[in-house]
């Protein structure tokens, strides 16, 4: 080995080390703990503080939110992408940066336009109190304020693989008398479905994890209208620590979950 | 088949092309209405309900003052710490070469996956009053930039990363056999080709942190003037029935993710124009 090479062996390392020992502060260190705080005093009581009527409404609430709004956004995703990708229209770039919106907007401004829209004073509250439709503290202004924040993450993974295919097949297929529709169910979605898949996952993660828009359209109501993030909030404060870490616990296992199924995805687009 | 069956096919071909193109945009317009356009404009207009006047003193006001400075010089902290740190993860995950590194690679979306209000409560639990390495930063402004470290490590190294990988390693040999230093190589070949990916990355990572709650509501201690930032301090005025104070800081939240978006757009194009003349030379 040449002094040159050792040298740059040195830079390598050093660099390498300052990377791995940020990671292990900001990001390894952290999610270690909530394993470790959750059975520091055992198992029993992580089990206890899980299966509280509370808690479980909890995790079913938030598994109903995410069940409804995860397949919205595929669909909406889709068809956006297939917009954007394949069709040309005036304001396109407006739809672009409405679709990254969510991205870049705090999730209490979005709860706050929510609340404003339609809450008693507001734009839609005064019809909805007549027709006695509770939106506001109730399930339908967290579902929008989920799909809102989970909005962009199916259209964005899928249209650089629609750029990437392009549309010679569709063509194709449509000059050998395929209709639109076939086209698109045997054509364009079978080459976009991991794409697709890794969007779903991407929102799923993001739909379970919400805080700040339901924290502010829920009314946080116990056993009612509390999902699991706003449960986690709740028991913190009510100084019972260990029924947070456990709920973390549950939602961490989760996003591991998530982790994977991102890592066993994502290859077969970069590659493709 | 004859020619005039063969036209009308193509007509028709062509106008429910056309009536497809309109139904999927009249669905997608009318999607983002409801979920997103339509409670913007309710926001918008609650903040201009009390005039041009009331907006500026709501905004003008001490505590928000306070707040949206501590937000915006956080998320200035956090994105300048990411733009070299990211930038050195990526390196390290696209150019060096060790065991473990697929596993290294998959923990840097965690942010992504795990709730950030676990992410706040777990940040507490290793670095507030109970740390089992002594340090104890919780309730701090420490803390707070911590947190924001946290959820947006992905941002710099997800945009950095495939840049890197598709430059291949030949201008940097090329360079280096000139008797360019390391420090040189990386300066005058990999910079300019990484830094529209840094730049956007960087300002993703700001705008997420400027309206960052999740993580912050437990390990902030949300000290109005000491570690109150501003999406904290919507929650509190919308929970003391504040609505027009909290659609004006709001609404200035808004303008900032806007111009976040837009200015990752004029990256994006000064990007690929770069590119253009990359391949021509």
């Amino acid at each position: 080995m040449t002094t040159e090479s050792l040298r740059a062996r040195v830079g390598r390392l050093t660099v390498r080390s300052i990377a791995l020992a940020y990671l292990l502060a900001i990001l390894v260190g952290p999610l270690a703990m909530v394993f470790w705080r959750t059975f520091e005093t055992g198992f029993d009581a992580a089990w206890n503080a899980l299966s509280t009527p509370e808690t479980l409404n909890a995790f079913k609430l938030t598994l109903l939110i995410a069940a409804i709004a995860v397949p919205l956004n595929t669909v909406f995703g889709v068809i956006c992408g297939l917009a954007i990708v394949r069709h040309d229209f005036p304001g396109k770039g407006f739809l672009n940066a409405f679709v990254d919106l969510p991205l870049a907007l705090s999730p209490v401004v979005v709860g706050l336009s929510l609340f404003l829209l339609y809450g008693r004073e507001g734009w839609f509250g005064g019809w909805l109190e007549e027709h006695d439709f509770q939106v506001l503290f109730a399930l339908p202004s967290m579902v929008l304020a989920t799909v809102f924040v989970s909005l962009p993450f199916v259209c964005r993974a899928v249209v650089p693989t629609l750029r990437e295919i392009g549309d010679e097949q569709e063509q194709a297929a449509s000059t050998l008398g395929a209709s639109r529709w076939q086209t698109l169910w045997r054509i364009t979605l079978p080459s976009i479905r991991w794409a697709v898949i890794y969007g779903v996952v991407l929102t799923t993660a993001r739909c379970l994890g919400e805080y700040g828009a339901v924290a502010v359209v829920s009314g946080r109501v116990q056993g009612q209208t509390e999902t699991a993030t706003l449960r986690v909030e709740e028991r913190y404060d009510s100084f019972d620590v260990q029924g947070a870490y456990a709920i973390s616990l549950v939602l961490a296992l989760i996003a591991i979950l998530v982790l994977i199924a991102m890592t066993v995805l994502k290859p077969k687009e970069t590659t493709a | 088949m004859t020619s005039t069956e063969l036209t009308t096919r193509a007509g028709t071909g062509r106008a429910s092309r056309e009536g497809a193109t309109a139904l999927s945009l009249s669905l997608v317009v009318a999607f983002l209405t409801l979920v997103v356009v339509l409670p913007m404009a309710a926001l918008v207009w609650e903040s201009t309900e009390s005039g041009a006047g009331g907006f500026w003193d709501v905004v003008t006001s001490p505590q928000s003052v306070a707040a949206l400075k501590l937000s915006f010089g956080a998320s200035l902290v956090i994105a300048l710490v990411n733009g070299v740190v990211g930038t050195l993860i990526a390196w390290v995950l696209v150019r060096d070469d060790f065991r473990g590194k697929d596993v290294v690679n998959a923990i840097i979306d965690l942010p992504f996956a795990l709730p950030t209000i676990v992410a706040g409560l777990v940040l507490l639990a290793l670095y507030g009053p109970t740390s089992p390495v002594g340090v104890d930063v919780a309730f701090s402004r420490t803390a707070i930039v911590m947190a924001l470290l946290f959820v947006t490590l992905p941002f710099v190294v997800r945009t950095v990363q495939p840049v890197l990988h598709e430059l291949d390693g030949e201008l940097e040999e090329a360079a280096r056999s000139l008797g360019a230093s390391g420090f040189t190589v990386f300066r005058r070949i990999v910079l300019p080709n990484i830094l529209p990916g840094i730049l956007s990355g960087v300002a993703l990572a700001f705008a997420r942190a400027v309206g960052e709650i999740g993580s912050l509501v437990i390990i902030s201690g949300s000290l109005p003037y000491e570690t109150e930032v501003a999406s904290v301090y919507i929650l509190t005025r919308i929970e003391s029935g504040d609505r027009a104070g909290a659609a004006a800081i709001a609404v200035a939240l808004l303008v900032a993710s806007f111009l976040v978006i837009l200015g990752i757009g004029v990256v994006r194009r000064l990007a690929t124009r770069h590119d253009v003349v990359l391949s021509r030379t």
